[in-house]
């Protein structure tokens, strides 16, 4: 009689590529990587820095209601992105807009959809921060933790059912995966042999829940054996790991058609969104060096500066040149109209049925008799 | 939400008309992908005279269209169809079922999951066979997780299928309400219009015999709240199988309920293709005296009471409303308009159901037209008890709706 151990002797292996100085570590795989996308990679990067900074701030100064950052996490938003193909559906949770941004998604766009102005994808009736488009196959972000994840895996199904050449992506946090969804969903895509990729971005904080308080596994990636799924551990920081990692996924996933489960280990280096303080939970100094001496950007920077294929006239240039173009964008965002009243009733159906006929009437009429209390910058 | 006719009993009248008659071949849309057939298409009307006419304004087609004799009554008595083409009988399980299949034959688009659904032909065998005909993929077998089956259909439909998403009743979806209001209810909206949920739920609900509190629930209460979803609830084979095709073309997220004690009822239906407006109330007996508005199980209940009142010299006018959401409040309205009397008998509890909001709308609505106040009967507030005296007494009888016409029409 021999009990299987609540934990294993050895945690699982996290995969590598470069060290913390940005280096190569010997004798470790990955898939190689032209100068060109490196250079995107890093690009974009630094545009999703720099596009936290500006609009953290924003929100600081009221100009946006609510913001999230992705501080700390550049790389597994940027690498996963540029392993994928355009015809792969992304379910994102809420922290992964680099993901839309290496898809083409322009900063205006994402001004937009923040100030929820009339160009606003959304018509300006969700949060700050909840994109999604169906151009970009980028799927309208939810609040709901979890709840994209069996979204994918029956969108996976529905790729499946096709014989196309893509699959789903999905991404979720630590604390996400405590839900039932994350769960079932597994479960389903390993019986149901369906082409999706799982990427946990596991950032040991899930508001002020740290992870000992999470789960008692050992991480994510074990969890995938239990459900018969493909998993490995990545460093969430190493853009080049990453890249590997989902690049390697996705073959499986499309030409297999099987689920593949990454964890990716990495910090949450902002606050939950604007509505938290963090140093309220966890140390302050220990968010100071994984700010400074973890960043996945510099770590990149070392590598592709190594390489050549960078230089600082390089760095200074690309990031005004960012911050100029997104303060641009939120003076243009702010000052395009909201979208229309009509837009409050329409697209709960594909028509607009009797009853909210009748209510836009009355609030019409509200708003002709008393239209004081009405914004003056919401058109009629 | 899209406009469909409903052609049965009027094609009946057709066949006798050769200069106008229809192919009934010209029902049928060609099944391409990703459908949006239904926006702007135009429609042939099929007006109750039997003459047929181009409708390019589908909202326009209520006023010229009688819901006549679209009625499903008990096994055997004369029908509309029953005097045209002789049509085939069958139970409400099989009816929901040929609508499926007939779906799933015209879009391959369409496809079904949820618990045993595939091989064991689900709990109530509604999708029997289906595994056999159309392969494993296209009818699922999932895992017990509802509120995840749930999101992967909701996932699918955003994706380009159409999934008709089964809970082995109606209670367990409960575990999918987050799926059902966040997401399902939501994403159209939340994402400007960019993605569409054209999801079907349907499932097995209502006070059976002796299933327990747990298997005897109304969720319809529960859900109706919810923006952007539809509901609607069948009652006879006729309707069960309009419904389900109607649900299936629909863009909208439809949420279809069907009795557990229902499944056996047997009628005779239409041969052609037909489907049933998801928006309309069905007159089930024209009357003068008193509108009684039900649906589902509680119909036959009320066309029981409706024997001995008329019996006893009362002339209700009994409507199936269908729609539970939105609903029909033309047909409803007409009927308060010449009758000024309204009973409404339904299953649910009497605190927040469908009956609750019913009354409430024909209170804002036609308060000038009631001569007395809107009666509700419901099911007490309470779980349905376990043993079968008592669990008969939670619901509606027919001697109480009897009691109640008598009292409103004093």
């Amino acid at each position: 009689m021999r009990f299987l151990s609540e934990s294993p002797s050895l945690h699982a292996h996290c995969y590598r590529v470069l060290d913390d100085n940005g280096q190569l570590i010997r004798h470790s795989n990955f898939i190689q990587v032209s100068e060109d996308i490196a250079v995107k990679m890093y690009s974009n990067m630094v545009t999703l820095q720099t596009l936290d900074t500006i609009f953290y701030e924003a929100q600081r100064q009221g100009r946006i209601s609510f913001y999230v950052t992705t501080i700390g996490e550049e790389a597994i938003n940027i690498a996963s992105a540029a392993a994928l193909t355009l015809d792969d559906f992304v379910f994102p949770q809420y922290r992964e807009p680099g993901v839309l941004l290496w898809r083409g998604f322009t900063l205006q766009e994402f001004a937009n959809q923040c100030f929820g102005n009339k160009a606003d994808y959304g018509k300006g009736r969700q949060m700050p921060i909840h994109y999604g488009s169906n151009k970009h196959k980028y799927f309208t972000v939810s609040s709901t933790i979890a709840t994209q994840i069996p979204h994918a895996v029956g969108a996976a199904y529905s790729l499946k059912m096709d014989k196309k050449d893509a699959c789903a992506v999905t991404y979720f946090g630590d604390g996400g995966t405590s839900e039932g969804d994350f769960h079932a969903a597994l479960n389903f895509a390993a019986v149901t042999e369906a082409p999706v990729i799982f990427i946990c971005r596991n950032n040991g904080w899930a508001i002020s829940t740290p992870t000992s308080d999470q789960f008692r596994s050992d991480g994510i990636a074990v969890r995938g054996q239990a459900y018969g799924v493909r998993s490995i551990r990545v460093d969430g920081n190493d853009v080049l790991a990453i890249y590997s990692a989902v690049h390697a996924a996705r073959k499986m996933a499309v030409n297999e058609h099987r689920p593949i489960l990454i964890e990716a280990v990495t910090y949450r280096v902002g606050h939950h969104s604007t509505s938290d303080d963090s140093t309220k939970y966890r140390p302050a100094d220990e968010i100071e060096w994984w700010r400074m001496a973890r960043d996945p950007v510099t770590r990149f920077r070392k590598w592709i500066e190594s390489n050549g294929w960078w230089s600082s006239e390089a760095e200074s240039q690309l990031r005004s040149s960012i911050r100029n173009q997104l303060l641009q964008a939120i003076q243009l965002a702010e000052k395009v109209e909201k979208p229309p009243v009509k837009d409050l009733f329409t697209d709960v159906y594909d028509d607009l049925p009797p009853n909210l006929r009748e209510q836009e009437k009355l609030l019409r009429e509200t708003i002709n008799r008393h239209p004081k209390d009405y914004p003056a910058d919401v058109p009629l | 939400m899209a406009a469909i006719f409903q052609g049965a009993g009027a094609a009946a009248a057709l066949s006798s008309s050769p200069s106008n008659s229809i192919d009934s071949k010209k029902f049928l849309f060609s099944p391409r992908r990703p459908y949006s057939g239904m926006k702007g298409a135009s429609f042939v009307v099929v007006r109750s005279d039997g003459r047929a006419s181009l409708d390019l304004n589908p909202k326009g087609r209520r006023a010229q269209q009688l819901i006549a004799n679209a009625v499903a009554t008990k096994a055997g008595s004369s029908a509309a169809s029953s005097s045209s083409k002789p049509g085939h009988e069958l139970l409400l399980f099989e009816a929901l079922q040929e609508g499926l299949e007939e779906e799933m034959e015209r879009d391959p688009c369409v496809c079904v999951m949820g618990e045993d659904v595939g091989h064991y032909g689900g709990s109530y065998k509604v999708t029997k066979g289906l595994a056999t005909k159309f392969g494993d993929l296209r009818v699922l077998d999932t895992p017990i997780a509802e509120n995840s089956f749930t999101g992967m259909g909701i996932g699918a439909a955003m994706t380009g299928l159409r999934p008709v998403v089964e809970g082995m009743n109606m209670g367990f979806l409960l575990l999918a309400f987050n799926q059902i209001s966040n997401n399902c209810g939501m994403l159209h909206y939340t994402s400007g219009g960019q993605f569409t949920i054209p999801i079907v739920i349907r499932g097995p609900g209502g006070v059976g015999r002796q299933l327990g509190a747990e298997h005897s629930q109304r969720l319809e209460s529960y859900f109706q709240s919810i923006p952007g979803i539809q509901m609607v609830a069948c009652s006879t084979p006729y309707n069960a199988k309009g419904l389900m095709k109607a649900a299936i073309r629909s863009e909208n997220p439809v949420i279809l309920f069907e009795h557990v004690l229902l499944y056996n009822l047997k009628e005779r239906i239409p041969d052609e293709e037909y489907i049933c407006n998801l928006e309309e109330a069905e007159m089930v007996r024209p009357g003068e005296h008193v509108t009684i508005l039900t649906y589902s199980r509680m119909r036959y209940h009320v066309m029981q009471a409706a024997k001995t009142l008329v019996n006893k010299g009362y002339d209700p006018e009994v409507i199936d409303i269908r729609s539970l959401k939105p609903f029909d409040l033309y047909t409803i309205g007409n009927s308060v308009k010449k009758t000024h009397r309204v009973l409404i008998v339904e299953e649910c509890m009497r605190t927040g159901g469908i009956g609750a909001s019913l009354t409430a709308a024909i209170t804002e609505n036609f308060h000038d037209y009631l001569d007395a106040p809107v009666m509700c009967l419901s099911s007490q507030d309470v779980p349905t008890p376990y043993a079968g005296t008592l669990e008969e007494w939670t619901v509606v009888q027919p001697a109480q709706i009897v009691t109640a016409v008598e009292q409103l029409c004093q």
